[in-house]
């Protein structure tokens, strides 16, 4: 009796505290209910803060018994996008309590608002440590989830050990979440992967599925990172082909079936697994034939699970080694794919389609008519998908065809592909056919802001390669320009082909089209305005200026207008332009006699490979490559001749990157002479006495074979032992050629010259100056300095580049002008005693 | 590799959110909307995967329930269609005819776990109970 009265008293003193208290926090439950009534996103913030006070408040009195359901709630507002970093803290004292529940929640809270960027994260390592030797093991799955989820590197150096204990345990429940972990490990601290290969000896001998696969993770993670494992992981190939085919012929598991197949998850797993290990092996690949080609008859069709199989089986076959059957076996099953009703199979098999289109040509081009009705498709990615295929399917017998429903493609797609469509156009054809003229110009006029910048030169090459249309497209694009000049593309290539062809657009000489009258001052007038537009970029406008001087020599009024217009620009305020102007100004006073040959006619440029998407050549299933030649400008400028040049071009798809000559009119006007001298040898040099040149538009062409060079440090990979030759003996003057080889690109020689002088004066003014064959490619890099002392006291070091990619006896013309003894001096010699091994 | 997982509902509201990848949070739901309103904006007759920024997002709905997985190019893209409809069965299972609200109540992932990959489905009632760790349920079946 007494008991119970001390009992009630004791409870109602220790009430009374409660009342004082906060009221006990409410549940997470509680809570969303009382959330998901807010009408307002204003009303939701309100009820949101007002409990993170609650919290805080809750946090402050250290209360162990809430602590939990407080984090459970925060981690709720964190989900719903509130800021909950207060609650980190207290995720750490729920990991360190004994009792489950805490744990639980504050390892979830840890793995949900921790991250190696807050250092917090590293007070966890030890609880970790601690919780992965636990007795429970629940508790040491929670603390493997969440290492494996957000662990540092540090983290995970101090607990790799013991994840990798874990990983060689009985414990199947423990092991799977170890090799997870394992996983995330080896992606934060790739060193520590031989850590692991021990443990993984016995990963494949395990029955528990949830094993299997995580180990097939974690197995296909280290072949990913390292080729060593993947060597050494190979031979687990014949244990992993007995694995699916167990999983295929074995009969119905409810534990494992979804939708009548087993474990179809594990089997995409191991299939990927295969896929790495087959890649660029011959006997791997050997061994997995007879299973892929069974999976790939013997699973059903008739869901997505088994589809997904397929595909997978699919992406396999074509990335190993698989014999021709099986390939065969494989485009099949894509093409089934393609006239599936299903939206996600399709696009599922485009995609796949256009990783082959490569390699198996001919087998996807029976499929081209389903890719062609697929660019009706409603649906987006379908579209794209199918966009990209028809552009790797086009060849120069389906050409016309093809282009005519891509063409109306671009008319009813979304403005989002025009740029990809115009890029790939462009690209694919210049690749298969150098004509189709009216469509670029068509092209250029309808979708001018979509096409990339970097389409520009590829135009414009094309535009000068097509002689006899050169007034019809000037035509055309001033046209197109008159009305609206926004279009930066657009523009620009109007304004490089008025600049160039403006004489042609003046006399009205279009055959084409109904040739349309335009006076000099029209023209002028249409450029200043591109120049002093707001829309201009200065990109354009650099063109228009450069346009502007053309015309001053194709032009015979406006003489005098473009001096003014071009005085003006130069004392603007962008640099370029500026520069342009002033030396444009240069042009007009001081080297009056030099502008009508700097100015003339851009030359023919050569086919060029482009560096767009597709940079392999592709002969897209063509037969008899045969190299492509210049083609001269083909008389008769009729449209219907356009077509027979397709058809000359059709077997002239084996392309040889041909660098074009750099189009400057550097060496036609300094090296004028020189040019009648050498004859039919290009002249590529660095005469260092020429007067400032004005600088031509380049076009920037994609040079990469001599970015390349250029970039690569002068004696790096030297391929030693070539003699060295004396290439000119006369006069005193003695000019010796030293060789190397670079060992990563065979094709380029680099020549050190050494001139020497053997007289009692010194020879100044010393030019160095070679010219190549047409089908070598030189790069003449700056000399030492240009006094060669007497004596041979001294000599002058020079570095050539040559680019050979034809393997040709290499020959070289050299002209040495200097000062000798008062007079200038100048020679030309021959040089044609290079040694093999300098150029084989 | 999985990216994100996210449950959104059709008013736009995050049900449950699971990043594999550090991601800001107000970047998080910037890419919460973007996602359900490319979701959205799609009919029933076009394909289930979207490709946005340098994410593949697989996407099934459930009734008024977006389920959407962010990937990365090597994935296959049905297979996780399929895992997608896979949680889904279990989470009924467990859960016994689940709906959107009992998917709030839901606040663990672990089936899905460093972004790659499987663990089975059984885990589940004992991640998120506070009951004693029970024997497997009936479908336990390995995820990816």
């Amino acid at each position: 009796m007494n008991g119970f009265g001390n009992k009630k008293c004791e409870y109602l003193y220790l009430m009374s505290f409660h009342i004082q208290r906060m009221p006990a926090p409410i549940r997470l439950r509680e809570l969303i209910r009382t959330i998901r009534t807010a009408r307002t996103q204003a009303e939701e913030r309100e009820m949101i803060q007002k409990e993170c006070a609650a919290i805080r408040s809750s946090f402050r009195e250290e209360d162990n018994t809430y602590r939990c359901r407080n984090v459970a709630k925060l981690l709720y507002m964190h989900m719903l996008g509130y800021p909950a970093h207060f609650g980190q803290l207290e995720c750490l004292k729920l990991i360190a309590s004994q009792k489950f529940t805490d744990k639980r929640i504050g390892y979830l809270g840890a793995m949900l608002l921790l991250d190696e960027r807050q250092d917090v994260h590293l007070l966890m390592t030890n609880c970790i440590k601690n919780d992965l030797n636990h007795s429970t093991q629940f508790v040491q799955g929670l603390a493997l989830c969440t290492l494996g989820c957000m662990g540092s590197s540090e983290m995970c150096r101090d607990l790799a050990g013991e994840v990798e204990k874990l990983l060689k345990t009985s414990n199947s429940y423990l092991r799977k979440k170890a090799a997870l972990c394992a996983v995330h490990v080896i992606r934060k601290v790739p060193e520590l992967m031989e850590m692991f290969l021990p443990a993984t000896k016995n990963l494949l001998n395990e029955k528990n599925h949830g094993v299997l696969h995580t180990s097939v993770v974690l197995l296909t993670e280290m072949c990913e990172r390292s080729p060593d494992m993947l060597a050494h992981f190979r031979k687990l190939v014949p244990q992993l082909v007995r694995i699916l085919k167990n999983l295929i012929m074995s009969g119905y598991s409810p534990e494992h079936d979804v939708s009548g197949i087993s474990d179809p998850f594990l089997q995409v797993r191991i299939l990927r697994l295969l896929r790495i290990l087959g890649r660029n092996d011959d006997d791997s690949s050997e061994a997995m034939n007879d299973i892929l080609a069974q999976v790939a008859t013997n699973t059903e069709t008739s869901k997505n699970v088994g589809n997904a199989i397929l595909y997978e089986t699919v992406l396999t076959i074509m990335d190993i080694k698989s014999e021709s059957g099986l390939r065969v076996l494989a485009i099949n099953i894509l093409g089934r794919f393609l006239l599936n009703n299903d939206k996600n199979i399709r696009y599922v098999a485009l995609t796949s389609l256009l990783k082959t289109v490569q390699t198996d040509h001919n087998a996807v081009q029976r499929h081209r008519s389903t890719i062609v009705d697929c660019l009706k498709d409603l649906d987006v990615s379908i579209k794209r998908r199918a966009m990209e295929l028809s552009f790797a399917l086009v060849n120069g017998n389906n050409i016309r065809g093809m282009m005519k429903e891509l063409l109306y493609f671009l008319d009813s797609c979304e403005p989002e592909f025009k740029a990809d469509f115009c890029l790939n156009f462009l690209i694919t054809t210049v690749i298969i056919a150098n004509t189709c003229f009216h469509c670029y110009v068509f092209l250029g006029v309808t979708a001018g802001s979509y096409v990339r910048d970097d389409a520009v030169p590829n135009l414009i090459q094309l535009i000068t390669n097509s002689v006899e249309m050169h007034a019809y497209t000037v035509q055309r694009l001033y046209k197109a320009i008159l009305g609206d000049y926004s279009q930066q593309p657009l523009v620009q290539v109007a304004a490089w082909c008025i600049g160039e062809y403006g004489d042609l657009l003046v006399s009205g000489q279009c055959e084409e089209e109904e040739p349309i009258q335009v006076t000099e001052d029209e023209v002028l007038d249409i450029l200043e305005s591109v120049l002093i537009s707001n829309m201009s970029t200065s990109v354009t406008r650099g063109y228009a200026l450069t346009a502007i001087m053309k015309l001053s020599t194709r032009f015979t009024c406006t003489v005098n207008r473009i001096k003014k217009v071009v005085s003006i620009y130069g004392s603007s305020i962008d640099v370029e332009l500026q520069q342009r102007a002033v030396e444009y100004n240069a042009l007009f006073k001081k080297y009056d006699h030099m502008r009508s040959a700097l100015l003339e006619r851009m030359p023919v440029m050569e086919k060029v490979t482009t560096n767009g998407p597709t940079e392999i050549v592709q002969t897209n299933g063509e037969t008899e490559p045969a190299p492509l030649e210049t083609k001269p400008p083909p008389s008769g400028p009729q449209p219907t001749s356009q077509a027979n040049d397709l058809l000359d071009l059709l077997g002239g798809n084996d392309i040889t990157p041909v660098i074009p000559t750099a189009p400057t009119s550097k060496p036609a006007s300094a090296g004028g002479e020189l040019l009648d001298l050498l004859g039919d040898i290009n002249l590529t040099g660095a005469p260092a006495t020429a007067p400032t040149p004005a600088p031509v538009p380049q076009i920037s062409q994609p040079s990469f074979l001599l970015d390349g060079l250029s970039s690569q440090p002068l004696f790096n990979d030297i391929a030693s032992g070539i003699p060295s030759i004396t290439a000119y003996s006369k006069n005193g003057l003695k000019i010796e050629f030293t060789f190397e080889r670079s060992n990563t690109n065979p094709s380029v020689t680099v020549i050190t010259i050494q001139a020497s002088n053997s007289t009692e004066l010194d020879m100044t003014d010393f030019v160095f100056q070679a010219a190549v064959p047409k089908t070598f490619q030189l790069q003449l890099l700056s000399p030492s300095s240009s006094i060669v002392p007497a004596f041979n006291t001294g000599t002058i070091t020079q570095v050539i580049k040559v680019l050979n990619p034809q393997k040709q006896q290499l020959r070289m013309r050299i002209k040495l002008t200097y000062n000798h003894k008062g007079s200038a001096m100048q020679d030309l010699a021959e040089v044609n005693n290079f040694p093999p091994q300098s150029w084989q | 590799m999985i990216k994100f997982f996210l449950m959104v509902n059709k008013q736009g509201q995050t049900r449950l959110s699971k990043y594999y990848e550090h991601v800001d949070i107000n970047k998080r739901t910037l890419l919460e909307t973007e996602v359900i309103k490319s979701c959205l904006s799609r009919s029933n007759e076009q394909c289930s995967f979207i490709e946005y920024k340098d994410f593949k997002l697989i996407y099934r709905q459930y009734a008024a329930l977006f389920i959407v997985v962010g990937v990365n190019d090597t994935e296959n893209e049905m297979a996780i269609y399929e895992f997608i409809h896979n949680f889904v069965e279990v989470l009924d299972e467990y859960f016994s005819r689940v709906s959107e609200l009992d998917v709030s109540f839901f606040s663990a992932v672990p089936a899905v776990h460093g972004g790659e990959s499987a663990e089975p489905i059984d885990e589940l009632p004992k991640m998120c109970s506070a009951r004693e760790p029970q024997e497997a349920c009936s479908v336990s079946t390995p995820v990816c």
